[in-house]
This record gives structure tokens, C-alpha cells and sequence, in this order.
């Protein structure tokens, strides 16, 4: 079964000029131990995605349709309350600035034994031992030392270890990581990635990792989502959305990355730019900068149906199917 | 333009810029503490030739950015200097020609939401250089200007009564061009142009500047953290490491064949897109503190082939194969 299920999910922002649709529509699950990328431009409604599964939704942000179930459960509709006992204890939050997600008062080893004295029945005694075996496992060398320091004596690679450990820290299920290396120099990103990737299978959690690099995915994941305009574009098994995109966007997307095997002039571009949430086009999403758009693209909206190895939400596939 | 082409355009010969961070005089006195300085760019030199472009990489603090400050006269060099089609730039910039010099050297910032006024038309912003360097005669050729500016980035002439927040971070990056554009300089200074960009406006940006390079026979100087998109556009490759150029060649050989361990190690760290899963040897530690630079050669406590030399003695940048390296264990 799968460990967390996305149905429908619809967000919905009220405004005074009319309420925006950020989310609409987005159904995918994740299997235990999973690694499911999601990718996209900004405002696609990544971290939205991500937030929402969390509850950690900003208001006047809401869940307006649809459901998330964890191992079967609704979680979608729990109150703050309930929703925090989740929140730490089956789902692990890693966010894109390791020292915001810190708070610089207190020491780490007191963030990490509250969290695992909140959520685990152990001693404190028993909690600091724990705590320092998770820095351990996060490649923090002297953690019997390292536990009784402040954020600010960590350099920012250390810091997001840190943030790794205190997301592991009750055992999750599942971790949502929001862009967890975006703010870090590429030497450090790959050490970063190497180790989300290695403590989230011996601890035995799946992982939900946003970010807009493609190349982390690439490496990274199972599965990837790939997010335009507040809809799954398209999502597949990594290596076939990767080197057999089945929608026009996702190629778009790969062609416009500089990549390091091949020597082009120009760089493929996709021209225009994402529709802002108020002017979303009528039919698919895309269709002002797709270059196959024909006319059922512009009345018709696609859903995701099967395109070869992965899932597409484009007529171009339909058409095939039928 | 007197001097004849075959000299590079661009010529630093060991810049260096020292930022003196020491505690207030006060705590100086009470406390005793000690003076502190900060060398954000220790002993840089390079060249650049005539429309090409030379790309700058490196971590975070490794000092890109101070050299791009230092070029286009931002900042004043503590030790050396830059040589400005054989003209010493930093003297003109105190002289009375400060102006021609300005016109001819432009910069381009990362951040399109910070560069931009936000109060300011897009015809005012464009306008602004054409005004000051006394470009144009009348309002009418200042419309006209503009317009042909926007046209060269891609953006159109309609967009002139508009502000930056009507526009994608993309095509605010495009007016920064087009303003940087606007004296007809002969060489731009590009501080990560396109890192504050997503992937899809990334590559509008970079084919609108290799375009325009084309035309204009541009010069560039391009900072940039991204090793892909570096080797997308640059002829040249420094990479740098606290403060220092540590490995100076032409692309194709850096990429095909690094020699230093820090850019062998920077090339491995990009993931692969077309190598799903591939697991990487990531570089190991972290950049030291600059305030605190090891002692030799300051990759050393990183380095897998550091020997005992280097931790003693600075390794110099040295010709080794057609290309420039500091290293002890390759030189």
C-alpha cells in the first residue's frame, strides 16, 4: 500500500479580486522508502505541494478539495493539535535554509531531545544518546562535543546535517524536503544529497524532495512529478521523464539546461513565461508556449493519462491512446 | 580603440582588494583586539581578448564577486591593477575622462528584482545612462534609443511606459541588459546573471547575451557559480578559491582535462542529467574560513594529493601545458 496519497488536491487562495487556484487537481502517492522528485518552475506550486501535505499551508491558503492520506489515514482535515503530533513524529520537514529552520537560542542537542522526548518514549538520558547516534549518522564528526553548540558555530553545510538529524530525529515515515540544498555551494550540495539519500534508507523513509534542479533529481530519485502552472504536467520513473520526456514542457525543460556532455550554440528555449495564477489560459496550461499546441489544446483541458513509460497531461498522448 | 586589437582588451595584473573587518577602536583599545583583515581577492591576474568571454567560478567567498567590483570601479584594488585597452582603468576613473571609461565598461547584476528602481519607468531606467554619459539631444532620439534597446533584448517598444514589477525576473533581467547596453560599452561585466532565474528563462537569457556578443563583439567577463551554464558560454575558465585563481585555461581543456584537484573535484560534484542514480564522490569538507586562511596552499585541508609542502609554501600560478595552475602536486 502506498505510504502517502494524493487525491485531487485542490488550493485555493481568497482574494479581493476573486479566489486563485495555486493547486489544482494533483493526485500522485508515494510507496514506503520511495524518493519522488518534484520539479518545476517558480510558482508552479512546488512548495505548495509540500506545505500542504505537512499542514503547514499559509492562510489565507486552504485546502479546498481533495484529500491526503497517510497509511491509509486522512491528514488533510486534522486541527493544528492533531496535525502536530503528526507533523515530527510520521512526516520529517527539511526546508531550503537550514538557519531559519534552527532557532538560534538553544543548543542543537536541546532541539533534538525535545523533538525526540515529544514524539518517542525514552528518558532524557536516553534522548541525548539518541541525538548524538543521529549527528552521528549525518556525518558530524565529535558529535559528543558538537551536541552542546549554537546554530551560529555551525558553518551552513553542518547546519542542514543538523536540520537532516532533527527531521529524523522520531523515526518518520516520510520526509518532505523543500529545496534542502538550494541555499548551499555546489561541493556542499553534493554532500548533502549523498547523505539525505543514504540516512533516509537506513532509517527506512521516503522522501518527497522539491527543487528546481534537475540534475538533483536526476541523481536522486525514483520517481519525479513534474509540476506547470499548479498541475502535474507529467510523472514517471526518473530516467524516462529525463531522456524521454513525454510532454512538451518536460522536453522543453531538459533542452533549455545546459548540460555538460554536448557542445550547442544556442541553448533550446521555451519562449514566454508560466501564466501568473489569475490568467491561467483556457485548455492546457501550456499552450501559449507549447510548439505542438493544436486547436483542442486551446478549448480542452488534459487530463493525465498514460504516455508510454510515465503519465502526461497533454493531447498529444490522448490522440495516440485513442 | 587606438591601440590595436591584438592585445587582449582586458588585462588584471594582480589585484588584490583587503577589507579591513576590525572590531570598533574602542573595543580595539579596551579589549585588545587585534587589527583584522580580510583578503577577499589576493594577487589575481588575467587577460581577456577582444569578444571573448572569460567565466569566474567558485564557491561562495572565494572572492568572483570582488573581482567583478574591482573591474568595473566599485571598488578601489589595494595592491595592482587593471589595464583597460592599454589604458590603466582605475587612473581614468579618477580622471577627468572617468566618464569615457564608465561608458565603456558595464556591469550586470544577479538579483533583476533588486538592480531595477522600482519606482521607475522602463523608459527612465534605459534612458538613465543615455542622459548622464550625454548620449542623446532631444526626447524624441531618447525614445528612440530605448526602443531599439528593448528590441536588441527581445522585449518591445510598448514596454517603455511600464515598472519592473509588471515583468517575469527574466525579462527584468533583459532590461538590465538593455541598460547596460545603453552606452555602447565594449566589455560587460556579468555577476551571475541568470542564478536568480529559473532553467527555461535561463537559457532566453543566455542566448539573447551570446547573440548580442555576436553582433556587438562584446567582451565579457561572466561570474558564475553553475559549471554547465559557464561552459555553455565562456571561451575562458578561472577558477578560483579563496581569493586566488588556482587553475586559468580555455574550456575545452578545463572541462576535458582538469588538473587541479579543486577543479577536478568541482567538475564532479555537478550532477549528471542523462546518469540517473549515479552516485557521486562528493567534495569533502568545507571552504575555510577567510578570515583564517590555512597556511601554503589553501586548499590543502581538502586536497585527497596534498603533500607536506603544501602546507608550507604557497604554490604561484604558474604556465604548465598551455594552461595556468597553482599546484604543487601537478607543477
Amino acid at each position: 500500500m502506498s505510504l502517502l496519497q494524493v487525491k485531487n488536491l485542490v488550493v485555493e487562495f481568497p482574494g479581493r479580486h476573486g479566489t486563485l487556484r495555486a493547486l489544482d487537481d494533483i493526485s500522485f502517492d508515494i510507496a514506503p522508502g520511495e524518493i519522488l522528485g518534484v520539479v518545476g518552475e517558480s510558482g508552479a506550486g512546488k512548495s505548495l505541494t509540500g506545505a500542504s501535505i505537512i499542514g503547514l499551508l499559509e492562510p489565507p491558503g486552504r485546502v479546498a478539495g481533495g484529500q491526503i492520506l497517510l497509511e491509509g489515514q486522512r491528514i488533510d482535515h486534522l486541527n493544528a493539535d492533531q496535525m502536530r503530533h503528526i507533523r515530527g513524529r510520521k512526516i520529517g520537514a527539511i526546508f531550503q535554509d537550514p538557519l531559519t529552520s534552527l532557532n538560534p537560542l538553544y543548543t542543537i542537542g536541546r532541539q533534538l531531545t525535545e523533538t525526540i522526548l515529544a514524539h518517542l518514549p525514552v528518558s532524557p538520558a536516553e534522548a541525548r544518546q539518541r541525538a548524538i547516534a543521529l549527528l552521528k549518522d549525518t556525518g558530524i564528526s565529535a558529535p559528543e562535543e558538537r551536541i552542546d553548540h549554537y546554530p551560529h558555530q555551525f558553518s551552513g553545510g553542518m547546519r542542514q546535517r543538523v536540520v537532516i538529524a532533527l527531521a529524523l530525529a522520531a523515526e518518520p515515515k516520510l520526509i518532505v524536503a523543500d529545496e534542502p540544498t538550494t541555499a548551499l555551494d555546489v561541493s556542499i550540495q553534493a554532500q548533502i544529497i549523498g547523505l539525505l539519500k543514504k540516512v533516509c534508507k537506513d532509517h527506512g523513509a521516503a522522501v518527497m524532495l522539491i527543487t528546481h534542479d534537475m540534475g538533483v533529481i536526476a541523481e536522486t530519485c525514483d520517481r519525479v512529478a513534474v509540476l506547470y502552472a499548479g498541475r502535474i504536467a507529467e510523472i514517471g520513473p526518473v530516467h524516462q521523464v529525463i531522456n524521454h520526456p513525454a510532454h512538451p514542457y518536460t522536453a522543453g525543460l531538459m533542452a533549455s539546461i545546459p548540460d555538460m556532455d554536448s557542445d550547442r550554440e544556442r541553448l533550446n528555449q521555451i519562449d514566454g513565461a508560466m501564466p501568473r495564477l489569475n490568467a491561467i489560459p483556457k485548455g492546457c496550461a501550456f499552450n501559449p508556449r507549447c510548439p505542438k499546441a493544436f486547436d483542442k489544446c486551446l478549448h480542452h483541458r488534459p487530463e493525465l493519462t498514460s504516455a508510454g513509460a510515465t503519465r502526461a497531461a497533454c493531447w498529444l498522448h490522448e490522440e495516440v491512446a485513442a | 580603440m587606438s591601440q590595436t586589437s591584438q592585445q587582449p582588451l582586458v588585462v588584471a595584473h594582480d589585484l588584490a582588494k583587503t577589507f579591513d573587518v576590525s572590531a570598533p577602536w574602542l573595543n580595539r583599545v579596551l579589549e585588545g583586539k587585534p587589527r583584522q583583515l580580510l583578503h577577499a581577492v589576493d594577487g589575481v591576474s588575467f587577460e581577456i581578448e577582444r569578444g571573448k568571454t572569460l567565466a569566474l567560478v567558485g564557491e561562495s567567498g572565494c572572492g568572483k564577486s570582488t573581482v567583478a567590483r574591482l573591474l568595473v570601479g566599485l571598488y578601489e584594488p589595494t595592491r595592482g591593477g587593471l589595464t583597460f585597452d592599454g589604458q590603466d582603468a582605475h587612473a581614468a576613473f579618477k580622471s577627468a575622462d572617468a566618464r569615457q571609461m564608465r561608458q565603456r565598461i558595464q556591469m550586470i547584476f544577479q538579483d533583476p528584482y533588486a538592480s531595477l528602481n522600482p519606482r521607475w519607468t522602463v523608459e527612465a531606467i534605459i534612458g538613465e545612462p543615455l542622459q548622464e554619459h550625454g548620449l542623446i539631444k532631444d526626447a524624441a532620439e531618447l525614445k528612440a534609443r530605448v526602443a531599439e534597446l528593448l528590441q536588441s533584448v527581445g522585449l518591445s517598444a510598448l514596454d517603455m511606459p511600464k515598472y519592473p514589477h509588471q515583468f517575469s525576473g527574466g525579462q527584468r533581467q533583459r532590461i538590465s541588459i538593455a541598460r547596460a547596453l545603453a552606452t555602447a560599452p565594449e566589455f560587460l561585466v556579468c555577476d551571475e546573471p541568470t542564478s536568480a532565474l529559473d532553467v527555461s528563462v535561463q537559457a532566453q537569457v543566455l542566448n539573447i547575451m551570446k547573440d548580442l556578443q555576436r553582433e556587438r563583439g562584446l567582451t565579457y567577463l561572466f561570474i558564475s557559480h553553475n559549471l554547465a551554464v559557464v561552459r555553455h558560454v565562456s571561451d575562458q575558465v578561472g577558477v578560483m578559491y579563496l581569493g586566488r585563481l588556482v587553475e586559468l585555461a580555455d574550456k575545452h581543456t578545463l572541462f576535458a582535462n582538469p588538473q587541479h584537484p579543486y577543479t577536478k573535484m568541482l567538475l564532479d560534484a555537478i550532477p549528471k542529467m542523462h546518469d540517473t542514480g549515479r552516485a557521486r564522490t562528493p567534495v569533502q569538507g568545507e571552504v575555510p574560513n577567510p578570515l583564517n586562511p590555512p597556511s601554503g596552499c589553501s586548499f590543502h585541508p581538502r586536497c585527497p594529493q596534498a603533500t607536506d609542502i603544501c602546507k608550507s609554501e604557497r604554490p604561484a600560478l604558474r604556465e604548465f601545458k598551455g594552461i595556468r595552475i597553482a599546484c604543487h602536486a601537478v607543477v
